[in-house]
């Protein structure tokens, strides 16, 4: 037990300095992009002297030393200080907490899909190797894994909405309803809102870990440790399901802290395409605005967000595998 | 009456094999209470009659095509799977020679021993409870609550093996099939596994099926044995019969390459010093950011020396930093303090620029004939590419690799060829040539023979003295196996835990040993009290390629 | 004496090839992929031949539907949708194999050198990995396009950064283990430099992984490309899958086809890279051939 809690702590202590490399690295992209906060002002305002942005300038701290400014960004950034975004006229911390809402949903429910399914496709094709369950699940994991996210999006939309009128193409909500508070109407709707972006977006991963579970659990079976329990007269199904499935989600388990921060990037392509109100539309929308703090503010968070889910799969991994207590 | 009788077994392999049966026309029979040596090197098949004794071939690509194991009157050849199954772990069990990959790492000990009894049994939770401790117990493994609640990690190897007898036993089955069960222990830990079987099977009648490589194993606790060459019987009968005069060439060969317990004299030494190590020292820690940090001593104040011409032997079991010392000398591990006085030079703090100049005066030779050499390169290229590095031109060191191909027998062809077309035995003569292609002084040889079949160890041993004498060569000789270091060092070093025991000349040492653990050591090889009888008609390389 | 019997001729490199496209052959489905991949390189190669001319020029009425006068159509501004797709094949190829190319010699680099070494150098290479696995890879991307302005080397740039880190770990993770292997202490016996270690000798054993997660990485970049360009980042001035689609998102209920065909063109090149990938895969990892067989 006490392996366990310093493995976490550890695991907490070594994100620190990642953190700070990402703050490293935010700074550094803000500095490399064009123009700074100042430039943006003045195009915001139409018109500014010379003199009067040399002021800002010197306000801002943007006249100071770079390492000065990358320790001072360092600092408002721990204070939870992302700056401010021109086009929305709102603190970044505002702008993206409301938005951190509705990506956490597709996110959540689109990894329970993708590893629950995932998972269990795996099993089926792994326990009825090369026969056409196993043929059928693996091709369409290989078509899945080969898919662009946008493409699956679109052709759900063309089917399951245009066509079949089965679930709406856009939004969270459905805003002539005008929900107040967290009634069931209001999840349902929700809900039914979430179903094709909360697909399109798992069908990559759930191919993925479909292969995964299914290469994991072939590799199991060949282990010793299977021929010790036929030699103990245990059954197949028993094998299978008391001592090499829980072997074989250890790599899956890795897999899925791994994809998590691709699992983001695909929610920027997913939430455009749905017109899903996350923080991937977020990023999308300011990209064009080129509200540049806005980003930084979103990438950040994102960053942290993968760390969080990255610490939460270390969790689990310990509760599955008994060795962790000795590393 | 027999328990089991296996009649004509043959077990065919997959097309394109070597051969086409791993097993051809096995006949045998065990007795309650009586145990079957099947004894052979690689490849003689013995491993797979055990797996189709209890059914886990790796069906279709290997299975059993021809004859019958009859099992208490019936075939389990013929036997529905389902049927098999309730058998297996009931009335035959085995046990396995890797304790640790043959356990789930991820289920408690406790859990996979009572799994039997929840297969075979309808006892309740209790009763299965407190059969596995006393099954724990008669396997005299300390606490058994702790052990029950443990995972095969938190074990040590003796303990994981013990475990697994335990599991293989609860249901006190008729026959027992053990495969190679201490080949993966020490020395001291086998002797223990192996008197806890004898004991067992005593108390209990069950019948046995030992499958081993090793002679002095035999010796220890056969009653019967097979003798097995790729897939064929080549000799069975009673134990002493075998053992003291065996009657076909490829067991007497067998047995005659044993290396002997009784030391050689010492032979004449020159008493010049070549190599003087003294107050060696090394350290492991495992760095913890948070919790306590761990060390372990590897070496502790290590002294001792070596005079041109001479080899010591440095012996110890598992951990006893044996392998440490041997890649301090060579420099693959800087020590943490000491000194390796290498005529006149101490290398043993030496930056890697100054060491430069004096690697090739010590070099080594490898324990695993397929990690030590590289297998993307052609063998002319591995044994010159030293002398080429060093400066020596190419031409030059091709025309010594084909003189150092010659040296260690292989034919000059072999230089074009890759290492893969080659078996254990050639390469670790390879190895050897590369090694011997740097004109070192001393020789460190890590484990030379201990992954080679008993034969081609005898062959590889013969070449290794005939070199050193030639040569005058000193050689430092790690090993686990006392047998032969008995044959091969002039002295020897006993390692325990990092520290030197015991030192001094071999036949003194193996005659009069001095601390405990030496004796304990000496007490434990296997087959120990086994006169060895004295075969001298055939050589050894015809016998073996009959 | 039996122990030093030897063999006949040593197969030569000729030999060894036809040996390796046997095993390759044997998976058909590897078989498949090279063909629609060999197709999509001819298309590409010969497209200024199939359609000849500006690929952005009108070739007539906006949003005519496919099987007329034009295959697959035409999009909103009357362009004709195969030839985009044969020259976007073009854009897909080229940014996959270069920025594939970059982040192989980038993640190489890397991980043999944490891998050989080992200790702080380890510590120190793979916390920089591990600090470029935890940012979200697309965002990346999208952050480093948009500040570099979009261009076919910013995307080729952008890929690279973004790809890198998990063939750093995988080749870290090779080198760790042949660091110790027998063979490579014999070279550091020698006096033999690291550098020629890490090249001459450690390298060589290591390329089946890294050629086999290299055709997969070529398959993500294709992927990571054409979202780009369908969320507008791609080089304006050429023709690409991911443009073709997302110029048909908005009149995806009057016409399907506009973002349907592109769109099939990139699922048959990343499925026929991936195939061929796993064909690599099974040919040259003797351990994992059994199972799929």
């Amino acid at each position: 037990m006490s392996g366990r809690l310093a493995l976490i702590l550890r695991r907490l202590v070594q994100a620190i300095p990642i953190l700070l490399a990402i703050i490293v690295i935010n700074f550094l992209l803000l500095k490399l992009a064009p123009g700074d906060a100042v430039d943006v002002l003045a195009g915001e305002a139409g018109s500014a002297t010379p003199e009067y942005m040399a002021e800002l300038r010197t306000k801002f701290g943007l006249d100071q030393p770079l390492p000065v400014q990358l320790v001072q960004y360092v600092g408002r950034v721990l204070v939870g200080d992302f700056g401010f975004s021109f086009r929305h006229e709102m603190p970044v911390v505002d702008l993206v907490m409301n938005r951190l809402g509705p990506t956490l949903i597709l996110m959540v429910t689109t990894l329970s899909i993708a590893v629950g399914v995932g998972i269990l496709l795996g099993l089926l094709a792994a326990t009825g190797l090369n026969t056409w369950r196993d043929t059928l699940i693996s091709v369409l994991a290989l078509v899945s894994y080969a898919t662009p996210l946008f493409w699956v999006g679109l052709m759900f939309i063309v089917v399951f909405s245009i066509n079949l009128g089965w679930f709406p193409s856009s939004g969270m909500e459905t805003v002539t309803a005008f929900h107040v508070g967290l009634t069931w109407a209001r999840v349902l709707d929700v809900g039914h809102h979430l179903v094709l972006p909360a697909l399109t977006l798992s069908l990559f991963y759930l191919a993925l870990y479909t292969r995964l579970m299914r290469a994991s659990m072939l590799e199991q079976a060949n282990m010793d440790y299977v021929t010790t329990a036929r030699a103990k007269g245990v059954s197949e199904r028993r094998i299978t399901f008391r001592h090499v499935l829980r072997n074989a989600l250890l790599p899956v388990v890795t897999m899925a802290g791994v994809q998590v921060s691709s699992l983001i990037g695909g929610s920027v392509v997913v939430e455009t395409v749905f017109g899903w109100p996350g923080l991937g539309q977020l990023a999308f929308e300011s990209l064009f605005a080129r509200d540049l703090n806005l980003l930084m503010g979103i990438f950040f968070v994102s960053a942290v967000l993968v760390l969080a889910v990255n610490l939460i799969v270390d969790i689990l991994y310990t509760l599955l595998d008994p060795r962790i207590d000795m590393q | 009456m027999s328990l089991v009788d296996i009649r004509g077994l043959h077990v065919s392999l997959p097309e394109g094999a070597d051969r086409p049966y791993a097993v051809e026309n096995l006949s045998l029979s065990i007795a309650a209470g009586e145990i079957v040596c099947v004894v052979g090197e690689s490849g003689s098949g013995k491993s797979i009659s055990a797996r189709a004794m209890m059914g886990l071939l790796p069906e279709p690509k290997v299975r059993a095509t021809a004859g019958e194991i009859v099992f208490e009157g019936k075939d389990l050849l013929q036997m529905p799977r389902p049927d098999r199954r309730a058998l297996a772990g009931e009335q035959l069990s085995m046990i396995f020679q890797e304790p640790m990959t043959a356990l789930n790492p991820l289920m408690s000990v406790g859990r996979q021993i009572e799994e039997v009894l929840i297969v075979h049994t309808t006892l309740g939770p209790a009763e299965r409870r407190a059969r596995v401790i006393t099954l724990l117990e008669e396997v005299h493994l300390p606490d058994p609550p702790r052990i029950i609640a443990s995972y095969p990690h938190e074990l040590s190897g003796g303990q994981r093996q013990r475990a697994m007898i335990a599991m293989a036993l609860i249901m006190d089955p008729k026959l027992l099939v053990a495969d190679e069960p201490t080949t993966a222990l020490d020395v001291t830990t086998q002797a223990q596994i192996l008197k806890l079987i004898r004991d067992l099977q005593d108390r209990h009648g069950t019948g046995v099926m030992f499958i081993t490589h090793d002679f002095g194993v035999v010796a220890e606790i056969a009653h019967k044995i097979v003798v097995m060459q790729h897939g064929r019987t080549v000799e069975a009968g009673p134990a002493d019969e075998i053992l003291s005069q065996p009657q076909e060439p490829y067991t007497r060969a067998l047995i005659r390459a044993i290396p002997s317990l009784t030391p050689k004299p010492r032979r004449a030494s020159n008493e010049r010093r070549v190599l003087t190590v003294g107050g060696l020292e090394k350290t492991y820690r495992s760095r913890a950011m948070l919790g306590k940090a761990q060390s372990v001593a590897a070496a502790k104040d290590v002294a001792f020396t070596l005079n041109r011409g001479e080899t010591i032997g440095v012996v110890g079991e598992s951990g006893s930093g044996k392998s440490t010392v041997a890649k301090m000398l060579v420099r693959l591990l800087a020590p943490d303090a000491g000194q390796i006085d290498l005529d006149g030079i101490d290398i043993a703090l030496l930056s890697r620029r100054q060491l430069l100049a004096h690697r090739s005066k010590i070099q080594m030779v490898f324990q695993d004939p397929y990690a030590s050499l590289n297998p993307r390169r052609k063998v002319g290229d591995i044994i010159a590419e030293g002398p080429i590095t060093r400066g020596q031109p190419a031409a030059k060191a091709r025309a010594r690799t084909q003189e150092l191909l010659g040296l260690v027998g292989l034919k000059p062809e072999a230089a074009d060829r890759f290492p893969h077309e080659f078996s254990g035995g050639q390469r670790q003569r390879i190895g050897l040539a590369r090694a011997l292609a740097m004109e070192p002084e001393v020789l460190v040889a890590d484990e030379p023979v201990s992954a080679l079949d008993v034969s081609v160890q005898a062959q590889v041993l013969d070449l290794l003295t005939e070199i050193r004498d030639r040569l005058g060569l000193s050689v430092v000789f790690i090993t686990h196996d006392l047998r032969v270091a008995a044959q091969v060092c002039d002295t020897i070093v006993v390692m325990s835990k990092g520290e030197i025991v015991e030192h001094g000349d071999v036949a003194e040492v193996f005659a009069n040993p001095q601390h405990s653990y030496t004796r304990e050591l000496l007490a434990s090889i296997p087959g120990r009290d086994w006169v060895i009888p004295t075969l001298e008609d055939l050589p050894m390389n015809v016998a073996l390629n009959q | 004496m039996s122990d030093i019997a030897q063999h006949d001729a040593p197969p030569s490199f000729g030999a060894r090839s036809l040996a390796f496209w046997r095993l390759f052959t044997r998976n058909r489905s590897a078989v498949f992929g090279l063909a629609i991949l060999g197709a999509v390189l001819v298309m590409s190669a010969i497209a200024p031949l199939l359609y000849p001319g500006d690929p952005f020029a009108l070739a007539g009425r906006p949003m005519s539907p496919p099987g007329g006068e034009w295959i697959f159509g035409t999009d909103t501004l009357g362009r004709d949708i195969a030839a985009g797709i044969v020259h976007g094949a073009r854009t897909s190829l080229l940014i996959g194999l270069i920025a594939t190319l970059v982040a192989v010699l980038f993640g190489t680099l890397m991980g043999a050198l944490a891998g050989y070494y080992g200790g702080w150098m380890d510590e120190i290479l793979m916390r920089v990995t591990e600090v470029f696995q935890t940012i979200p890879s697309f965002v990346f991307a999208i952050l480093l396009v948009a500040i570099m302005s979009p261009s076919i080397q910013s995307i080729i740039i952008a890929i690279a950064v973004v790809s890198w880190p998990p063939l750093a770990r995988l080749v870290r993770g090779e080198f760790l283990s042949m660091r110790n292997r027998e063979f490579v202490q014999a070279n550091v016996l020698m006096g033999m430099p690291d550098w020629k270690i890490i090249i001459v000798q450690i390298l060589p054993n290591c390329l089946s992984p890294i050629i086999v997660a290299a055709s997969l990485l070529v398959a993500t970049a294709i992927l990571i490309e054409s979202a780009l360009s369908f969320l507008g980042l791609g080089d304006p001035n050429v023709m690409s899958w991911g443009f073709q689609v997302g110029a048909g998102r908005s009149v995806l209920r009057r016409a399907w086809w506009i973002c349907t065909f592109p769109g099939i063109a990139i699922l048959l090149t990343v499925l026929a890279i991936n195939l061929v990938g796993e064909g690599l895969n099974d040919a040259l990892n003797p351990r994992l051939r059994e199972r799929s067989g």
